[in-house]
């Protein structure tokens, strides 16, 4: 992944509690097999919408999406994580999150940014008034800023995210560096693993 | 003061390989994997060189969307179909044990483990699907996941994980007839709401939940995830031995004894504490649906269609405005007067062959109503050919129920098992956002009983108003 240290940006306000994945990335896009392309199924369900907020003009090119409580509940999917930044955004502010989409954020590089529900209100706010302001998330200091409206909050990061976001660095790459400690893990705790119980054709033997 | 360790705390520091800050690496156990969120980890791992480091601790099955037609009619979206076959190759590449569709072992990766056997006490078990919280069930800490976390088990055999807190979810004295595990389940998350059990992993006690059987508990921990909290736990009792002694993955004779030991240590100490505790009466639980938009909006079979007039808080105001909208309901109505157009019954949530006798049970003798289309989709070909043997496919076929070939099916439309816009449906799933089982469609989230009763009454309804 590349390293993130500031995103600059416009910000859409996306004024609704518990958008799920499913509204996110509808499931009739899961079935593909590739990476990349998810962006034009981002919230396709809502953007038949013409007043839909991503549909209006004042909001085209946003690259910090601004929602509300509870955002990315429900599916696993990682397909959502893809649509929005396929779609152009590169972090999103909300008061909380669901947990799995949370992870699958920090693999990709999306900037997560928890602020209290005022908080968000008012960088709403503040984006509503004045679509063209600019909000910085500065992954490195943990703060989001709106320069031109004195707007300044600090926002908290676990410290090995922020790093990995900072650096770039592929998770695996890390743990593979860790062979040593997995090996002797494995050669010391044997739970059951399926050697034996299957035939080729994945029959009981 | 004696202390002691909670179940999870248990199953986390067996499987802890080292912690050296906030980020601890676990060790992963058992890996199950389907077709949908596995092909972009398969192609990485190839672009990058690597390989898959326990191809014997990983076990795959097509699910998510396999057509539920005759298994000898060919799978007609093309873009479906090159998914399935992607699995069957990857899985073939990488010496990885698969289930395609139609194989005698393929179903739902949440019934498969279990009926296999492969799900255990004490382990843990991830799976690139959020409803992995089923095989809690079992006393093992599962988890859903997503691609490229199901890569990074791929490729090393464990995960980088913050350590979760731990809640309890106490069930205080027993549950009134007709009421089940869905009902519990729905109580639960309604108490906890959507992000309640964030950042915890449930360890669902008390003797409402001990009374239920592997299959019900299976319902209540699959749902972990509908109140935020990825994983979810019951305790090893013998209802859990006896439930894994007949199954074909399991150690045999004295070993299995030996095993039964072992896994019998995977409860909380009576000391143990927790970092939150919720405490529900199960005897103020009822038979419940959803009425809403999502799984925590939920009301008594018996009740009426919330108002939002009376809200005070404004996201909740503004949220329940929106769900009434687009599920087309007018507040006060009564739930029991609610015509419905489709009944499914079937998912992760609900397709175990307990939850079809139920079914079954209330369809013998009677018929789905004119204009309702019912489908009964079986978890696994293991629970079809078992409700087969005892006759059940015919009840529901007599009955006008269609009779499904396995798989996820109408729970997330992927297949073509889908809703139409506007078409109101009583499914026994697991999610009733908005587009879930088809665009525009409108699901409320019920038990077996429920869902059967419905489809015989043509509106929602309870087994005791069919004649």
């Amino acid at each position: 992944m590349k390293p993130v240290r500031v995103v600059e940006g416009r910000a859409v306000p996306l004024e609704r509690s518990d958008v799920d994945t499913d509204q996110i990335i509808p499931s009739d896009w899961l079935k593909r097999v590739e990476r990349t392309g998810f962006g034009r199924g981002l919230f396709s369900e809502w953007r038949d919408d013409p007043d839909f907020v991503l549909n209006r003009p004042d909001f085209v090119g946003a690259s910090v999406l601004i929602a509300g409580p509870r955002f990315g509940i429900g599916s696993s999917r990682e397909h959502a994580v893809w649509a929005l930044m396929d779609y152009g955004f590169e972090a999103i502010i909300a008061p909380s999150f669901g947990d799995i989409f949370v992870n699958n954020s920090s693999k990709q590089g999306l900037v997560i940014v928890v602020l209290g529900l005022a908080d968000v209100e008012v960088l709403s706010a503040l984006i509503n008034d004045d679509p063209t302001r600019l909000v910085v998330v500065d992954v490195d200091r943990l703060r989001v800023e709106v320069p031109e409206a004195g707007f300044q909050r600090d926002f908290v990061l676990d410290p090995m995210t922020r790093e990995r976001l900072l650096n770039g660095w592929d998770d695996i790459g890390l743990t593979l560096l860790r062979e040593t400690e997995i090996a002797t893990f494995e050669s010391t705790k044997k739970a059951p693993s399926l050697e034996g119980i299957f035939d080729d054709a994945g029959h009981v033997r | 003061m004696p202390t002691g360790r909670t179940l999870f705390e248990k199953i986390w520091q067996d499987h802890v390989i080292e912690a050296p800050g906030e980020q601890s690496l676990l060790y992963i156990d058992l890996h199950l994997v389907h077709e949908v969120t596995s092909p972009q980890a398969f192609e990485s791992l190839r672009l990058n060189g690597r390989g898959v480091r326990r191809p014997e601790r990983t076990l795959a099955t097509a699910d998510h969307n396999v057509p539920t037609d005759p298994i000898s009619t060919p799978v007609s979206d093309p873009v479906s179909r090159r998914q399935l076959e992607a699995l069957e190759e990857n899985c073939e590449e990488f010496g990885i044990t698969v289930f395609p569709r139609g194989h005698e072992n393929q179903g739902i990766v949440h019934v498969i483990g279990p009926e296999l056997g492969v799900t255990q006490p004490g382990m843990t078990i991830v799976c690139g699907d959020s409803h992995t919280s089923t095989h809690g069930a079992f006393g093992a800490l599962a988890f859903g996941i997503g691609t490229s976390e199901v890569e990074h088990v791929l490729a090393t055999q464990t995960l980088p994980q913050q350590k979760a807190k731990s809640m309890a979810v106490t069930l205080e004295g027993n549950v009134r007839p007709g009421v089940s595990a869905k009902d519990i389940a729905l109580a639960i998350v309604a108490t906890l709401g959507t992000g309640g059990g964030a950042g915890h992993v449930i360890e669902y006690r008390g003797d409402a939940i001990r009374d239920l059987s592997m299959e019900g508990r299976m319902t209540v921990c699959n749902m972990s995830i509908e109140a935020g909290a990825r994983a979810g736990l019951v305790a090893v009792d013998d209802t859990t031995i006896e439930y894994l002694r007949t199954r074909p993955s399991v150690p045999q004779g004295d070993e299995f004894e030996a095993a039964a030991t072992r896994w019998r240590t995977f409860v909380s100490d009576d000391h143990a504490t927790f970092d939150d505790e919720v405490v529900l009466r199960a005897e103020d639980i009822v038979p419940s649906i959803t009425w809403g938009t999502n799984p925590a909006q939920v009301v008594s079979l018996d009740g009426v269609i919330p108002s939002p007039d009376a809200i005070v808080d404004p996201d909740e105001k503004s949220t329940t405005e929106r769900s009434l909208a687009y599920m087309g309901l007018t507040p006060g109505t009564p739930v029991r007067s609610i015509p419905i157009d489709v009944v499914f019954i079937g998912s992760c949530t609900n397709s175990r062959i307990e939850d079809l006798r139920v079914a079954a049970s209330l369809a013998q003798g009677r018929h789905v109503a004119e204009g309702v289309r019912a489908l009964v989709v079986p978890g696994s070909h293991r629970v079809k050919r078992q409700a087969e043997s005892e006759g059940l496919d015919q009840v529901f076929l007599d009955a006008g129920f269609e009779w499904r070939e396995p798989g996820c099916s109408m729970c997330l439309g992927m297949n073509p098992d889908q809703l139409g816009n506007e078409m109101r449906c009583a499914s026994t799933s697991n999610r009733n956002f908005e587009g879930r089982q088809g665009r525009g469609g409108r699901t409320h989230l019920v038990s077996p009983a429920v869902a059967a009763a419905s489809a015989v009454m043509g509106r929602f309804a309870s087994p005791e108003e069919l004649s």
